[in-house]
């Protein structure tokens, strides 16, 4: 009972030095947010017609590609949790950790954790510029699956982004972080459904566990909330957190002090 | 050995240490090839049935129509990667090392332009690879890839002078890098991915008269319909200002930097 409190107080202390950073070095959320915001406005600019194509649920394409922003935003959060991580080993932070009597599962669930709360950040603000451009408002349930969505999603990122900083010990591995998440929110039906997708997209798309968690975050921005399109996009990031949060964990009792 | 000719050695040498720093670090590589590549693959297989809407230009695919945008899109990071590279060495003392050597001053940022101007080349050649490979045909035929690597590459030295002056005028390298999401806004607010006359207020107006608009369409011409005289001289036109700019502003950024060290 006493050892669950300490691990929890050192998940929270973690997550707290995570929000401290937040506050004290505002400029550092900025390319996390200003990167989805630019994808989201640039990509509503330019491929905004293709809303006129027969396929589409609504007749918002600001509606159809803000949830897309929103997971690109998770995914850059939780791939930031992972270039982070790079550099607290670079400069002697994480060998801090590792000497401690902390588990270090619970080290990575701090670090996981505080990404996810992260994740909220562009999520909102790229939301507030889609509702001032005229995105359809997605109802508080479809608004609650789409944040869960988000802050499971920057899981999942942190996940690989710790992985990889574990593994290569350096901040290089940064493009390889976020290069690996853009691909995996992207290769969905991101752009347009399923159907108006080019037939090998649309096979990787099909495939691609991504795709439950977009369709899951969508629902509400073009139609209504059903259980039937939440469920498959939670399987799908548990599936996910199952297999990166286990590999990220190896990485991190592989790391020698 | 005449002045111009150890002036040309020190450009050739600088050029080749700038391309083998690019192909060395994955931070600055992968922006110019992963990331533009990866964008291509999902916009190509995303966006592709926009190619079925009223009013889109005639094209054999969509893939043939977005290799100019990516083209584009590698080639601007590449002046951006090429910036950061010059900040590096600024930060490290490299470049005050070389400013102390008997060389011209010019020949410095000229290497480091030359080096981003062959990334610029390079680009040109893999999406134009790309693009075969997957099936797309170049309409233009040889004069026609060999005119878009031609623009891309001069359009490279174009915005790697941009990218030179803002590396001199802060020395630093994460105010260049910085830029990247400028670069992306840059790119969006052009006809790189779309044609301009599909896209959606207030991009479609500023894409119309964004200078990058007129270099992609000059590097798509060739690649979707063949060669076009106007095209050709309103993206020479454009790639022109920019180097002007580039020149004035490296110019200015350089004395700068001689002055405060």
């Amino acid at each position: 009972m006493e050892a669950a409190a300490t691990n929890l107080s050192t998940i929270a202390a973690l997550i707290a030095r995570a929000k401290n950073e937040l506050v004290r070095v505002p400029g550092a959320a900025i390319p996390g947010v200003l990167a989805p915001t630019i994808f989201f406005l640039g990509l509503n600019g330019v491929f905004g017609s293709l809303i006129q194509l027969n396929g589409f649920d609504t007749s918002s394409y600001v509606s159809f590609i803000v949830p897309v922003s929103m997971l690109q935003g998770a995914g850059f959060t939780g791939a930031a949790a992972g270039v982070n991580l790079a550099r607290d080993y670079e400069q002697g932070w994480v060998d801090r950790l590792l000497v401690s009597p902390a588990p270090r599962w619970v080290l990575l669930t701090g670090n996981v954790l505080a990404a996810s709360l992260r994740a909220f950040v562009p999520a909102t603000f790229v939301l507030a510029i889609a509702f001032a451009i005229g995105a359809q408002w997605p109802g508080l349930d479809g608004l609650l699956v789409s944040y869960l969505m988000v802050a499971a999603m920057a899981a999942v990122a942190a996940c690989w982004g710790s992985m990889l900083a574990l593994h290569y010990k350096s901040q290089s591995a940064a493009p390889l972080m976020q290069a690996g998440m853009m691909g995996l929110v992207l290769l969905t039906p991101a752009y347009a459904p399923l159907e108006l997708l080019q037939p090998w997209l649309e096979t990787v798309a099909t495939y691609n566990p991504l795709t439950q968690v977009l369709e899951a975050a969508r629902q509400g921005f073009v139609g209504s909330v059903t259980w039937a399109d939440t469920w498959p996009g939670i399987l799908a990031l548990a599936g996910l957190l199952a297999v990166l949060g286990p590999l990220a964990l190896r990485e991190m009792r592989r790391t020698n002090v | 050995m005449s002045e111009l000719a150890r002036s040309a050695r020190v450009v050739r040498a600088l050029g080749a240490r700038s391309i083998r720093q690019t192909f060395r670090r994955p931070q600055l590589i992968s922006p110019i090839v992963v990331f533009p590549t990866l964008l291509l693959a999902v916009q190509t297989g995303g966006a592709g049935a926009g190619v079925e809407l009223p009013g889109f230009p005639p094209v054999q695919s969509f893939l043939q129509f977005m290799l100019a945008g990516s083209i584009m899109q590698s080639m601007m990071l590449a002046g951006n990667s090429g910036g950061i590279a010059f900040a590096v060495d600024i930060e490290m003392g490299f470049t005050d090392r070389l400013f102390a050597a008997p060389i011209p001053r010019f020949a410095i940022v000229l290497g480091r332009l030359a080096g981003t101007a062959a990334l610029g080349l390079f680009a040109a050649i893999w999406f134009l690879a790309i693009g075969l490979i997957f099936g797309a045909e170049i309409a233009g035929g040889v004069p026609g890839a060999l005119l878009a690597m031609a623009l891309t590459t001069a359009a490279a030295l174009a915005v790697g002078g941009i990218g030179a002056a803002i590396a001199l005028r802060s020395g630093s390298a994460s105010v260049v890098q910085g830029l990247f999401p400028l670069v992306l806004v840059v790119l969006f607010l052009s006809s790189a991915f779309f044609p301009q006359e599909l896209m959606v207020e207030p991009a479609k107006t500023i894409a119309e008269y964004n200078p990058l608009s007129f270099i992609v369409e000059g590097v798509r011409e060739p690649i979707i319909s063949g060669i076009d005289a106007t095209q050709t001289l309103e993206a020479v036109a454009a790639i022109v200002g920019i180097v002007v700019l580039g020149l004035v502003l490296s110019a200015r950024a350089l004395r700068h930097r001689l002055r405060v060290g």
